[in-house]
């Protein structure tokens, strides 16, 4: 510990925090991040920047990061198993840290054939859970993965991990969350909450294990923009679980967005509920002007720091 | 098993372009996976006579991967293989490079693709088992390799991908992360999932090197 990031000092004092995904553009142009950056400041403790998601070719995260710190903005870095091994994946956290990236989330990632290079080679020399545990020799005792020492500067990473609560086979979702806490990790990002029984089934055996006091669990709420974006999501982005009533809500709206808006609203108010839940993570894909609003509504406006 | 799978015809034929060619198959792999036994190289012969394109001779190889073998049996085919401008084999890509080294200025071309080393389920249905990575870990997961059959290579598996037991990439892929925790479970072992599994050491992988 001791990053001194202002995500880890949120949840270390106990308070609500809100992380919110800011997804890099298909170019090089900054003013992309810039803008949507801008409409979020105020709207969370710190801002994601995603890994080539989904396997789409994008503005890579360590310049996305560096774009947001120009701003005065806090990052978390993402950053996926599937593009580098461990030589490329240790040099990259050394330069983040070095750039003032102090919060990075660590991915084994969607596999290359989702994307749009599917002849792509996957690397997958690591998968999350053994980068975690490297990350956290890194951090707490010097030392690369090779053994070998860490001659300037350790890097002071605030550690997140990703967590499906929804995926299969459920009874060993829980453990691998143990797994991910056990490598190093100090919060954890769910994937998107549309599930709540799911969710709360799985929370139910997070607090009977002791987990939450191990791990600062963040929510994972996306507001459904369109009915077109549920159908992918409910049947092409895998491990997503959007149960048949909140699809047949979005499918018979008048105003699908305003109903999904309505759903992330109700679900942030459920997730807040939650014993042991420390914190929301809220991506907005393409839709990250609703966030301020959606923040606003929920009484988790502003944040201070 | 190596499995391999034929080139389409046309991608051969562009290859050839004219002939004559000679036809290499192999005994073993490509003769259990039908791809260069004998019977498929007595149909690509009349595949390619029908285009016109004359075969100066055929032998199957016992097996092409055998350096020694090789010689020995093509030495009967010499003056087919001399008229020939081209050889085409129907073997692993292993096969393919043996009759290379053997034929070092022939034009040799490869007729089949090489897929990996697998079971063979039923005729014709074949499933990938091994890598080759040169450091078996299945004792870590009950005969099971993740390596070879996790498109990830996860070795603390399963990812958030796992539907229904079936893989995100396709679901005529089973999970093989939701095989091992069942055999797991079954045995009553799941404690063994729990263990963090360490970063392969890929330096025991015979990649590139030449080993008895």
């Amino acid at each position: 510990m001791g990053s001194q990031s202002n995500l880890e000092k949120v949840l270390s004092e106990g308070r609500f925090a809100v992380t919110a995904e800011v997804g890099p553009p298909k170019g090089s142009d900054p003013q992309k991040i810039i803008e949507k950056a801008e409409i979020l400041r105020d709207c969370a403790d710190a801002f994601n920047i995603t890994d080539n998601q989904t396997s789409v070719v994008r503005l890579s995260s360590m310049s996305g990061c560096f774009i947001l710190l120009k701003m005065n903005l806090e990052p978390v870095m993402q950053i996926s198993c599937r593009d580098r091994n461990r030589i490329a994946l240790q040099s990259d956290i050394l330069g983040a840290s070095a750039i003032g990236v102090k919060n990075v989330l660590f991915i084994t990632g969607d596999h290359q054939s989702f994307g749009n290079h599917p002849g792509a080679k996957g690397v997958y020399d690591l998968d999350s859970i053994q980068l975690i545990k490297i990350i956290k020799d890194m951090r707490d005792n010097g030392i690369f993965q090779s053994g070998d020492k860490i001659i300037s500067g350790t890097p002071e990473i605030f550690i997140g991990a990703a967590a499906n609560p929804f995926a299969d086979p459920f009874e060993f979702r829980v453990d691998r969350l143990e797994k991910k806490i056990e490598a190093g990790s100090d919060f954890i990002q769910t994937q998107s909450i549309f599930n709540l029984d799911k969710f709360n089934l799985w929370m139910d055996e997070v607090r009977s294990r002791g987990l939450d006091k191990k791990v600062h669990i963040l929510g994972g709420i996306t507001p459904l923009k369109s009915i077109k974006m549920t159908e992918r999501m409910k049947f092409h982005v895998p491990g997503v679980d959007i149960p048949n009533d909140i699809y047949d809500r979005i499918k018979n709206a008048e105003d699908p967005k305003s109903e999904g808006y309505c759903i992330a609203h109700d679900l942030i108010n459920e997730v807040k509920k939650i014993n042991g839940i420390h914190g929301i993570h809220i991506t907005a894909l393409f839709w990250e002007a609703i966030i301020p609003k959606l923040v606003k509504e929920t009484n988790l406006y502003p944040r201070s720091k | 098993m190596i499995i391999t799978k034929q080139k389409d015809i046309k991608d051969i034929l562009y290859s050839i372009k004219n002939g004559p060619v000679f036809l290499i198959g192999c005994s073993e792999c490509a003769t259990v996976c039908h791809t260069g036994g004998e019977e498929e190289i007595l149909s690509m012969k009349e595949k390619l006579e029908n285009e016109n394109i004359e075969v100066s001779g055929w032998v199957i190889l016992d097996p092409a991967c055998h350096f020694l073998n090789d010689k020995r049996l093509l030495k009967n085919h010499m003056d087919e293989i001399n008229r020939a401008k081209k050889i085409l084999v129907l073997a692993c890509g292993n096969g393919v490079q043996t009759v290379s080294e053997i034929f070092d200025t022939a034009e040799v071309i490869s007729g089949t693709e090489t897929l990996f080393l697998g079971e063979i389920k039923r005729l014709g249905n074949f499933e990938k088992r091994c890598s080759l990575c040169g450091e078996c870990i299945q004792d870590l997961f009950n005969g099971l390799c993740p390596i070879s059959r996790c498109p990830k290579e996860m070795l603390n598996g399963p990812c958030g991908g796992s539907i229904d037991g079936k893989c995100e990439i396709s679901s005529d892929l089973e999970c093989i992360w939701d095989i091992i925790f069942l055999r797991f479970k079954k045995k009553g072992q799941l404690y063994r999932l729990k263990e963090i599994k360490e970063p392969k050491d890929w330096s025991k992988s015979t990649v590139m090197r030449r080993t008895l």
